[in-house]
């Protein structure tokens, strides 16, 4: 119950904002019966009718994860956000492994495993990359390469 | 003779050394992607397509590559649900019903066995349903003016979100979520920037690459993390695999059924795979009667679902390849591959194109009997594959899809909106709100908006254009009629039952 109204809240909210955003779009010499403007339009007017139908009618509320679960997931999440900034810069192997085996400790908490996980993924994905499909990844960071 | 002519130009493309070896791999890859619970056929196909793009692959070789691992994921799909009674994927949910019963009577060899025979009937029928058919559907959507394809389009998400979830009201946030992704960036038709918060990056939109991957593969190591892995194979044994000759020609009838029903559960928009193997394996249940043994290991309720759902696969090809509206998840990630090849699906396709249409057809037909090969005698390697533990298969899967993103678009900011799509992903999934809408919303949403204005422009501003024809009227009508229908049949059809704990005796 809880959930589903949290949730069409949100979506009402982002609705609106939407709607807003859409009206502000700029007209141009360009035009067209229609025009840039009425699809978005319809489509926040049209979430926003189904997000009061769920606001009415919320299904049961699912099962959330508790605490730890939540830091689990959290943990993932900082780590993989932090894995998409650092690829260019550091290369291929060094982030590959520290995120692949934080992944794999979220899953399964065993140092060992997961530390080995991580690096036996980052060499072998690297292998398979770069020379069985002859993806141009870099190895290490630029600086260390020279 | 027309499609004989026609098969004839597909098999001379596909016959070469190079493309029997991508179907033969692909085939390989999507039985393994089918086979490992969390990974089906529509995460599997949207991890490899930023490989196969950036491999260089020419349309047909990509095509063939990426049709062969999701046919292989049907296949696939079956080996655990008999095995662990965990479907390997969605449309695999059936076959726990009486695979798993009949692995555990020590009949897992004849329940692959029967189950591969079946899925290659299925499969093989309704590719053969798709060369007669289609042909015929691409000549229908030439009268297909703008005023029709967006009745059209609007058909595919009613249907979809009618048919296809539980609750009508979430399955339109779904879409509206999707269509409102998919306006982000320049307007087409007057190059306004739209949506974008001045912020450069989103001027081209969202890729919908970006999107599917964040939304199948990331998404799916959350739910793994949440789990915690539970449901990994561990300790499965597999005798010896003998063929039951017996039982499959006590089940050719299932089968034969299976395929028509699960065929035309395809071809309709949103119904796709998963209603296709529920509908067949429902229909057996009730003609077998009393005397079945159904839900204790009767292997006619092996073979029907799975020529359900490998039938319902094939059939979903055809709206996808003649009218460019997929039916389903999967063919909606196969549509986004050709979007992405520059290739636009719909009648014009068979036309100007048919040597990548006729090759795809070629290359399924070759597919069937590589898959119908490897998955009897080979049954027993994909069964050591599925001991692969999910703390070494996830981390590997979001390492893939990093690449895949990566190597594709270059840029760290579509990684971290891949991980923000996952996020999403994650929290539509835990409120029941279904992701294929989402995606046939990016995919479609600028198609959709085009063809509304184009029809506006040609009838200059008047609505009553959108109803003008007979088939917009008609579509109008199926439209609301699959998006309604489906509140007050809900209480006759009701959803497959979820599959029961391995621990529960």
């Amino acid at each position: 119950m809880a959930s589903d109204r949290i949730f069409g809240l949100v979506v009402l909210g982002v609705a609106l904002a939407y709607i807003a955003s859409a009206l502000q779009i700029q007209p141009s010499f360009l035009s067209d019966p229609v025009g840039p403007k009425v699809f978005p339009l319809v489509i926040g007017a049209v979430a926003a009718l189904a997000a009061l139908v769920v606001l009415i009618k919320p299904d049961e509320s699912p099962e959330w994860p508790h605490g730890a679960t939540w830091l689990h997931l959290g943990i993932a999440l900082a780590v993989l956000v932090g894995y998409a900034y650092a690829l260019k810069p550091l290369g291929f192997l060094l982030p590959t492994a520290v995120a692949a085996s934080v992944v794999s400790y979220q899953i399964s908490p065993r140092l060992q495993t997961a530390a080995l996980t991580g690096i036996g993924l980052s060499i072998g994905l690297f292998a398979i990359f770069k020379y069985a499909l002859g993806l141009g990844l870099i190895a290490l960071p630029r600086a260390m390469m020279g | 003779m027309e499609i004989l002519s026609n098969l004839a130009l597909g098999f001379s493309v596909a016959l070469n050394p190079f493309t029997l070896f991508l179907a033969v791999v692909g085939c390989f890859m999507g039985t393994i992607i089918g086979a490992l619970p969390g990974l089906g056929p529509s995460n599997g196909v949207a991890i490899l397509i930023p490989l196969a793009f950036t491999m260089g692959l020419d349309a047909t070789s990509a095509l063939v590559l990426l049709t062969s691992v999701y046919y292989g994921a049907m296949y696939g799909g079956r080996i655990s649900s008999i095995l662990l009674n965990i479907p390997g994927d969605e449309p695999a949910l059936m076959t726990t019903l009486d695979g798993y019963p009949m692995a555990r009577q020590g009949r897992a060899g004849d329940a692959l066995v029967i189950s591969g025979v079946a899925s290659f009937v299925g499969a093989m029928l309704a590719t053969v349903g798709l060369v007669i058919l289609a042909p015929m559907l691409a000549r229908v959507a030439y009268l297909f003016g703008p005023a029709e394809y967006f009745a059209l389009y609007l058909l595919a998400f009613t249907t979809l979100g009618g048919v296809g979830s539980k609750n009508q009201a979430k399955a339109v946030i779904a879409a509206c979520i999707g269509l409102g992704i998919a306006m982000i960036g320049l307007d087409n038709t007057t190059g306004m920037p739209r949506f974008t918060g001045g912020n450069l990056h989103m001027m081209d939109g969202v890729d919908f690459l970006v999107a599917i991957v964040g939304l199948f593969a990331i998404t799916e190591v959350f739910f793994f993390i949440e789990t915690h892995g539970k449901g990994s194979a561990i300790g499965v044994k597999l005798e010896k695999v003998t063929v039951p000759i017996k039982d499959l020609i006590a089940a050719s009838g299932s089968m034969l059924r299976g395929s028509g029903i699960g065929f035309v559960a395809g071809i309709l928009p949103g119904a796709g795979a998963s209603l296709g193997s529920f509908l067949a394996y429902m229909a057996e249940k009730s003609i077998a009667g009393p005397k079945g043994r159904f839900g204790q290991g009767d292997p006619r309720g092996v073979a029907a679902p799975e020529a359900g759902n490998n039938a319902a696969a094939g059939g979903a090809l055809i709206p996808m390849l003649t009218l460019g509206v997929p039916g389903s998840g999967t063919t909606a990630v196969l549509l986004a591959l050709l979007m992405t090849l520059n290739i636009t699906p719909g009648p014009t396709l068979f036309a100007d194109r048919p040597e990548v249409v006729w090759g795809l057809i070629a290359s399924l037909l070759i597919a069937n009997v590589v898959l119908l090969i490897m998955n009897i005698p080979m049954v027993k390697i994909f069964v050591k594959v599925l001991m692969v533990p999910a703390w070494v298969l996830l981390p590997g899967v979001t390492m893939i899809s990093f690449v895949g993103i990566y190597s594709l678009t270059g840029s760290y900011f579509d990684l971290v909106m891949m991980v923000g799509f996952g996020v999403m992903g994650y929290f539509l999934r835990k409120l029941d709100i279904p992701t294929v809408p989402v995606i046939l919303g990016i995919l479609l949403g600028n198609q959709m908006e085009d063809n509304l204005r184009r029809a506006m422009v040609i009838a200059n501003g008047d609505w009553t254009y959108l109803f003008n024809s007979g088939i917009a009227t008609g579509l109008w009508v199926a439209a609301i009629a699959g998006f309604i229908a489906p509140i007050f049949l809900r209480r006759f059809l009701k959803r497959p039952p979820q599959p029961v704990d391995a621990e529960a005796d």
